[in-house]
Order: structure tokens, then C-alpha cells, then sequence
């Protein structure tokens, strides 16, 4: 509405100076700063130097052998698979464990679901570190696991499992971190459900796991695709689960990325690593726009 | 009566663009209008016919694109709306949640800032109008669709404005109520004297609450009058088609004048006044209602008309005649048909004066 | 057992056995390590993982710790300060956004917003902190306010939006069309309706600000140690059960926080 006498752009302008500026100063100019450093040259002690160079991304994928001649090193590249892989992993892992729940929570009256959901909302609101640590506490040396395998005895007193530092451990960290954001878009997209659509695939004859396959799964998928990608971008640039659980040996692009401005000091590898892993986010996010976009396209065309 | 009409709202030329360029859209072309103080004046129309915003140009609610508008003589289209002596009833009713009944009420006389003892004196007033006064206590949201609609009322007139714009206010009501508060609102606005500007798509409420309308379609004016003016001699189809039921029927123009009469495609040779301005063998449209047939059994086996469908509702009869392959709707009282039934062959007396030339 | 003893229970087509079953694992997955974590804070001996007794001495431990305290203190600071930043600037926002009608810049606005969601924390840590070093902003805890300043903004804004797309567009027009000006009919009507909205944002805010790791970590200097920052340099340093009880009590603390916001938004919207 345009109410006689007001000057609706400058009002507007005035309201959104404070976020543009913000976020530009304070978000976007350091993502700019980044790229830029990424392009130069590490100075020993970190920091940088101001000249052009393309070290930082050349280290990702090669390094200077004894006879300072350039070889593929793998090492960095493993990284960077090993994110892809575990960040899929626990994106499949959480949908296993978090589709039946979601579509459990939206079958229940509105009291139920409203407790329910809130129940699975809680965690995502505490300190993802303090989380995770509960999990050395379970799997660690003399940790609960254990301690409990001792007592019903599996094994015996002072054997370990050795369950922290391996993949599992920080696979089994991912997927307690962002499980909630697996379990909420789909509960979204399930709720909105109707009933109906069930009870007349059945009366066509339809077995449960057809109704499952041919009528929940392609109505809730707007919510599943949602949920896969809250849980992978995350996992894909996760710090805190492979820091604590993988003891810092099993590297992955988010602890990569911390240890180059933290110890090794070399931010523009650091920063090239981190535009790596930018990039691989916006072009996750690019392909969901185009499903979704495709998705829509389905739904109205009918 | 007062023969004076003092112009209560000028609406001059008014033409309202929402957007810009292509997918820019004209709500209202080239409004002209007046309205009359006192005047208890409906906007009649579709949805999306311009009426809700012409009222919102009045209130203030929008910019006005190009034109005019006066009030008691008084330019306000650069006015904001609280400074418009102008109050609406909003459809929905838009009482603030957080407020009790009374500060709803007492709203704009304390932003008028009168003095403590006027607001109290006022609030009451106006909600005893309403019938309210034992409600001041509670919230918006403890009350029914009928009282709130009574309290937005209620909230509206306290601060005596000069117009009183009401947008649609009782189509969220079931049709019993409606009828009553159909009533009311007439009364209303008649012991208060305020010029009443009431925005419907309901022609039967338009018909029975208003002293005049203006039924508007697409952006324009199709017609301005009476109730009865606007029933009997409809200015062109769609108003003949909004309003009540109608016949309209296709024929050609045999003879011009006052004993003019026309062919009807149905068949039938009618009289009726044709305006000199229609030529011998053009092509014309006859507009009769329903309820100004009459019809008769037919006495000879050569008769054009059959009856196609009878339907019985309560106090009178429809029925669909068919001639020529063409549908005449006649509406009778149920006594008059009472031995009538589908299929039998009618012979239908058209009226002479209840039959006119209709534009498009 | 004859067909007619056996009582069938009645299921509804939508009703799949075993996914009750799944659903109460599901919320054991979630919540048993709180629960472990929280249990543990109460062992008495002195190796966090073996359990010797029942004891409260780990948390009076705490009250005596300085660096806890100074931790605690700074986290509050900053949460106090970014929260309200943060509240301010998406109340402003969501009002242009909500209802400022459609304009050239609404989506890269709405974009702005959601930015710090998209991008990956360890990504806005490293960025922010190359920003800082590069422009000389060295000032310990302002860096950290700064930092949290910024991604709290879409934490506040969900709330705040919400907030103000449930409420009828008509009740400012109202106030008008009572003779109320544009900073009265806001005063009046919009603020007080959208106030339980704006509490929300700022609860968001205070416990995302709270509850930060990996942007605290990498941007704070010396001496502005936030508590989660500090619990992490102490499990760094191996598990011991002042860890427990810290991160217990801090877990309760963010649990209260988000129940209270639960519990103000049913009011609300019963």
C-alpha cells in the first residue's frame, strides 16, 4: 500500500542501510578479502605477502619433491574425498534413522507432534562442542562403551576397542550433530500430508511398502531434499566432529582449513582451501535450485 | 426532504495504476462520480472490479494515479488518511488484538486528543448505538463474528467523521445475520445522518440497504441510479446480467418508435418501444425479466413454445421455455402454474413495457 | 490359538508397525550422550570416564575456577551486546522486507540475510579473521561482538518475520484511518504486536551467540576467551570432569533458554 504523502523508498532505504552495511562490511567484504589472499603469497610467520601467486591452490594438488621438482601430492585430495564421502555417508545415515521418526512424529494429534517436534528441535539449539564431547565420553578409552563391555564382559580389563581417531567415530559425530535438520523439513513436508492419499492407495490395493514408495516418499520429497542438504553442506565443512573424534589424524576440509591459521600458518593455502570448499557448497546449493525448481514445475503442471 | 444536495465526495477523472510497464494493471479508468451528503451510496460489482479501491482512495490507503477527489468541497488526495475526515469499516473488521473493546472503541478520539470526560462520554455513547456496552472488557478475539462487526461499527462512528466507508463488512457474516444487520445498517444510517459509502458484490444487499448505486465492472461505470432505476432500465447487458435474473434476447428491429416491434430469434413477433436511433432490420437485443411474462396454455397443437424445465421454489415457479431453440426464463407464482408441467405447449404474452432495447 | 481368541488390533492404513519403535530409538540416539554427559558431571572420582560415586564437587570446583569465570563473563558480554545488534538490525529488516511491498533489491536483500546460513561457519571464521587482521582491528572481545553481530542478524530475523506476516496488514491501516500518524500507528499498534516476535529473535540470537565455537575460536584474540572457546582448550588437554560440569551446566543453560521460547510462542499462538 501506498499511503498518500509518504515517501515509501526512503523509508525503506533508512530500514535496510544497517543490514546492508553489516553484512556487507562484515560478511561479504571478508569472503572478498579471502579470495584475495587466497591468490597470494603465505608469509612464514602468517599472514601474507602482497604479490600474485597461485602457491595456495598448486598446494592443494601438488607438492616439491627433494629434487624441487613438482609432483602430484594425494595427500590433500584424499582430504577432500574423504569429506565428500563421510558428509554422503551421514547424509544417508540420518535420512535412514530420520524418515521414520519424521514420519512417525506427523501422524501423532497436535499435542503429541507439537512436544515431539520440540523434542527434536532442543539439541540443535545447545553447543554443537559440548555435543560432540559427550561422545568421547561413549566411546573413548574407559568411556561408557567400553566400561559397559568390561562389565558384561566382552572383553577384558584394560583392552580398548580403539572406537575414537577411525572414520567411524567422526561418521557417527556428523550425523549426531545435524540429524535434526534431517528430521525437520521432512517432518514440514509430511505434515502437510493428507491422510486421505493413503487410505485411497490402499483401497487400490496398495502393500504398505508400496504406499511407502509410491505415495509418502514422492510427497515428502521437497523435505527430503531439504533435509539432505541442511545435513551434507554442513558435514562437508564440519570442524568440530573429525577435531575431537579424529584427533586431529583424520583430516577433513574443515579441520584442514582451521590447522593453516592455527599451526602451519599458511593462509593463503588455508584460504584456498576454504574457496575450495565454497565452491563445492554453491554448487551443491546450485543443483538443489534446479531440482527444486523442477520439482515445482512437476506440481503445476499436474 | 431537503431538495439541496450538498455534494459529500467528488470523485473527478480518477484513474488508479497499480505496477508499471507490462504487467501494469488499470483497477480504475477514468472514474467520475458524486455522492450525496446523507446518501446511504453502494458500489456494486464483481470482484476485482475497482470497487474495494476506489473506497481505499477515498480512505487514503492508496495514491491516487490521476484525478480528483473532494470532499464537502475540499481537495484531500494529498491528504494522509488520518487526516481525512473519513472512517472505514474494514471487511474483516481489523480490531487490534491487544486492546479491550472499549480502547478500541476509544482509539481515535484519544488520538484526536479530546479531553478525558468527551472520549468516556463518546466510547459509551456509540457503543450503546451498537448494543456493545456490556462487552468493554473484553478482547477482540472473545467476541463473534456479528459483535466484532458491531464494534468495528462501533470504533468507526465515534469519532463523528463526515463519510463513513464500508468495505464489504458483512460478507463474513451467515446469511440470517446478514439480513439483520442489513436492516440495522439502514437504520443506522439514517438516524445518524452520516453519508453512508457501502462497497458490496451482493446485488440483493445493494438493492435493499441503498439510496443509490453505482455499479461499476472492470474499472468503469456502468451505471449510476436508484435501485429501481437500475432494476427496470438497465444501461447495457452486463448491469441487466448483475442484477436480478434476466432474459436477453437476440431478434431484429422490424419498426422503430413508440409502437415499434422487433422479430425475436425465438420466433415470436413482439411490440415494444425501439429508439429512433435503431434502423429497420438491424440486429437488437430485448431485455425482459423473468417475472414479466405471463404464459398460457395453448390452445393449438402449432405453438413454437414448449415447456424445457420446471423448478419449484417455494413461493413461485421457474420455468424454461424453449422456442426455436432459444431459452426464455419466466419466473410465475406457483399459483399460476400449478397444472403446468414439462413438455406441454405454452403460448407467452410478452410485455409491452417491461420490454426494452438493450446495449451492450 | 483359534482366529476368534486372538484380539486383532485395529490399525489405520497410515499406521506403520515399528515406526514407534524406531521413533523412541531415535530419541534415545538424541538425547542418551546428554543425558551421559550431564550424569557424568556428578561422578565423583577424578577420571572423567570411570564412574566412582555421586558428588556435587566438580561444579563447586567450578565457582572457584577464574578462567571459567572469566570465560563465562566474556561469553555473557558478548551474547549481551551482539544479540540486541543483531535484534535491532533484523527488526528493521524485517519490516522493509515484510512490508515494503515488492522492490528491485528485495530478493539480494533477502539473500544478504540468509547468507550467513549458507556459507559454511569454518569458511566465515577464516574470512572474518583474515578481515580483521588485514584492516589492524585488533581489539580483543570487539572482534568477537563484531563477528557475532553478524551472524545472529537471520537467527533474530526468522522470528521477527514470522511475527509480522501473521499480523493483518489492516490494523496499521486502521490506526491511520483513526487518525493515528505513521510513528503512532507503529508506536500503538505494530510494536506492541510485534514485540513477543522481537523477544524470540533476541532469545535466538543470545543463545546462538552463546553457544559459538569455531568463529569465537578463530577470531578472538588473547585474553577474549569465550566459554565454549575455553571448554575446548580444556578437552584439548584431555577430559576431566570440570569439563563435565561445565558443559552440563551450560547445556541446561541453552536448554531453558530454548524451552522458554517454546513456551512464549504456544502462548502466543493459542
Amino acid at each position: 500500500m501506498n499511503i498518500q504523502g509518504e515517501n515509501k523508498t526512503q523509508n525503506r532505504v533508512v530500514a535496510l542501510l544497517p543490514l546492508w552495511v553489516v553484512i556487507g562490511i562484515f560478511m561479504i567484504g571478508p569472503l572478498l578479502v579471502m579470495a584475495v589472499v587466497s591468490l597470494m603469497k603465505s608469509n612464514v610467520y602468517g599472514g601474507v605477502h602482497f604479490e600474485f601467486s597461485l602457491d595456495g591452490y598448486k598446494q592443494i594438488l601438488f607438492d616439491t619433491n627433494l629434487f624441487g621438482e613438482r609432483e602430484f601430492n594425494p595427500a590433500y585430495v584424499i582430504i577432500i574425498g574423504r569429506s565428500f564421502v563421510l558428509a554422503s555417508l551421514a547424509t544417508i545415515i540420518s535420512f535412514i534413522i530420520g524418515f521414520p521418526a519424521a514420519y512417525y512424529i506427523s501422524r501423532q494429534s497436535k499435542k503429541v507432534k507439537d512436544i515431539l517436534i520440540f523434542l527434536v528441535t532442543v539439541p540443535f539449539w545447545t553447543n554443537l562442542l559440548i555435543r560432540t564431547f559427550a561422545w568421547i565420553i561413549i566411546l573413548g578409552k574407559g568411556g561408557v562403551i567400553e566400561s559397559s563391555f568390561i562389565f558384561l564382559g566382552f572383553i577384558n580389563e584394560g583392552d580398548t576397542l580403539n572406537l575414537m581417531y577411525t572414520n567411524s567415530a567422526i561418521l557417527i559425530g556428523l550425523v549426531y550433530s545435524y540429524l535434526p535438520l534431517m528430521v525437520l523439513p521432512i517432518y514440514a513436508s509430511m505434515e502437510k500430508m493428507d491422510m486421505r492419499l493413503l487410505e485411497a492407495a490402499a483401497d487400490l490395493y496398495s502393500s504398505r511398502i508400496s504406499l511407502i514408495r509410491k505415495v509418502i516418499l514422492p510427497l515428502s520429497m521437497p523435505g527430503i531434499i531439504g533435509g539432505c542438504i541442511l545435513v551434507f553442506v554442513p558435514c562437508l565443512g564440519a570442524f568440530i566432529a573429525p577435531d575431537l573424534l579424529g584427533g586431529g589424524k583424520k583430516l577433513l576440509l574443515g579441520s584442514l582449513i582451521q590447522f593453516q591459521f592455527a599451526s602451519a600458518r599458511n593462509w593463503s593455502f588455508g584460504a584456498a582451501v576454504a574457496m575450495v570448499l565454497l565452491l563445492l557448497v554453491i554448487l551443491v546449493l546450485f543443483f538443489n535450485a534446479r531440482i527444486n525448481k523442477k520439482h515445482r514445475d512437476y506440481e503445476t503442471q499436474g | 426532504m431537503n431538495d439541496k444536495k450538498i455534494n459529500a465526495i467528488e470523485i473527478k477523472n480518477v484513474t488508479k495504476v497499480y505496477g508499471a510497464g507490462n504487467s501494469s494493471v488499470k483497477a480504475l479508468k477514468g472514474v467520475d462520480l458524486t455522492i450525496y451528503d446523507n446518501e446511504f451510496f453502494t458500489l456494486l460489482g464483481p470482484s476485482g472490479c475497482g470497487k474495494t479501491t476506489l473506497l481505499r482512495l477515498i480512505a487514503g490507503f492508496e495514491d491516487i494515479t490521476e484525478g480528483n477527489i473532494k470532499l464537502f468541497n475540499e481537495e484531500i488526495i494529498s491528504l494522509p488518511p488520518n487526516k481525512r475526515p473519513v472512517n472505514t469499516v474494514f471487511q474483516h473488521y481489523a480490531l487490534f488484538p491487544h486492546l479491550n473493546i472499549y480502547e478500541n472503541v476509544a482509539f481515535a478520539l484519544r488520538r484526536l486528543n479530546k479531553n478525558k470526560d468527551e472520549i468516556e462520554r463518546r466510547t459509551n455513547e456509540v457503543l450503546k448505538l451498537v448494543q456493545m456496552e456490556s462487552f468493554s472488557k473484553r478482547k477482540p478475539n472473545q467476541l463473534s463474528g456479528g459483535q466484532q462487526q458491531r464494534v468495528a461499527l462501533a470504533r468507526a462512528l465515534a469519532p463523528e467523521p463526515k463519510v463513513l466507508l464500508l468495505d464489504e463488512p458483512l460478507s463474513s457474516l451467515d446469511l440470517k445475520l446478514r439480513q439483520a444487520m442489513r436492516v440495522e445498517l439502514k437504520n443506522l444510517q439514517r438516524d445518524t445522518g452520516i453519508t453512508f459509502v457501502f462497497v458490496t458484490h451482493d446485488q440483493e444487499e445493494a438493492l435493499t440497504m441503498s439510496d443509490r448505486i453505482a455499479v461499476i465492472s472492470n474499472g468503469e461505470i456502468q451505471q449510476i441510479g436508484k435501485p429501481e432505476d437500475i432494476y427496470e432500465n438497465p444501461n447495457n447487458q452486463f448491469v441487466a446480467n448483475f442484477i436480478g435474473e434476466v432474459n436477453l434476447l437476440s431478434g431484429i428491429c422490424l419498426k422503430n418508435g413508440e409502437n415499434g416491434s422487433c422479430k425475436l430469434d425465438t420466433g415470436h413477433e413482439i411490440y415494444l418501444v425501439i429508439p429512433q436511433s435503431v434502423e429497420e432490420g438491424e440486429a437488437i437485443t430485448v431485455f425482459i425479466r423473468p417475472e414479466r411474462i405471463t404464459i398460457n396454455k395453448s390452445l393449438s397443437e402449432k405453438s413454437l413454445t414448449s415447456i424445457s424445465g420446471f423448478t419449484y421454489v417455494g413461493n413461485a415457479a421457474h420455468v424454461e421455455l424453449l422456442s426455436n431453440n432459444q431459452i426464455i426464463n419466466a419466473t410465475l407464482p406457483i399459483d399460476r402454474v400449478k397444472d403446468f408441467k414439462k413438455g406441454d405447449l405454452i403460448e407467452i404474452e410478452f410485455p409491452k413495457d417491461h420490454a426494452q432495447v438493450i446495449n451492450k | 490359538m483359534k482366529l476368534k481368541d486372538k484380539k486383532l488390533k485395529f490399525r489405520h492404513v497410515w499406521n506403520f508397525p515399528g515406526f514407534g519403535g524406531w521413533t523412541a530409538i531415535f530419541f534415545g540416539f538424541l538425547y542418551i550422550p546428554i543425558l551421559v554427559l550431564i550424569s557424568y558431571s556428578f561422578n565423583a572420582g577424578k577420571f572423567a570416564m570411570i564412574w566412582t560415586g555421586f558428588s556435587f564437587r566438580w561444579y563447586t570446583k567450578l565457582f572457584s575456577n577464574e578462567n571459567i569465570l572469566d570465560a563465562t563473563f566474556n561469553s555473557l558480554i558478548v551474547a549481551c551486546t551482539a544479540a540486541p545488534i543483531a535484534t535491532i538490525i533484523a527488526t528493521f529488516s524485517a519490516l522493509a522486507l515484510v512490508r515494503g511491498g515488492n522492490f528491485k533489491t528485495k530478493e539480494f536483500s533477502n539473500g544478504l540475510i540468509t547468507l550467513p546460513l549458507m556459507v559454511p561457519e569454518i569458511v566465515t571464521a577464516v574470512a572474518t579473521l583474515i578481515f580483521f587482521a588485514f584492516l589492524g582491528i585488533n581489539f580483543g572481545l570487539i572482534n568477537v561482538i563484531l563477528a557475532h553481530s553478524v551472524f545472529c542478524i537471520p537467527f533474530a530475523y526468522m522470528p521477527i518475520k514470522a511475527a509480522l506476516e501473521a499480523m493483518d496488514p489492516n490494523l496499521e491501516l486502521a490506526a491511520r484511518d483513526l487518525y493515528s500518524n505513521k510513528s503512532s500507528a507503529f508506536r500503538t499498534i505494530t510494536l506492541p504486536l510485534l514485540t513477543p516476535g522481537i523477544i524470540s529473535g533476541f532469545m535466538l540470537a543470545f543463545v546462538i551467540s552463546i553457544d559459538d565455537f569455531i568463529i569465537t575460536l578463530m577470531v578472538a584474540g588473547g585474553g577474549a576467551t569465550t566459554l565454549p572457546v575455553y571448554i575446548y582448550s580444556m578437552v584439548k588437554m584431555g577430559v576431566t570432569p570440570e569439563v563435565n560440569a561445565v558443559s552440563s551446566l551450560m547445556l541446561c543453560f541453552s536448554i531453558l533458554v530454548v524451552t522458554g521460547y517454546w513456551f512464549l510462542n504456544r502462548k502466543n499462538n493459542n
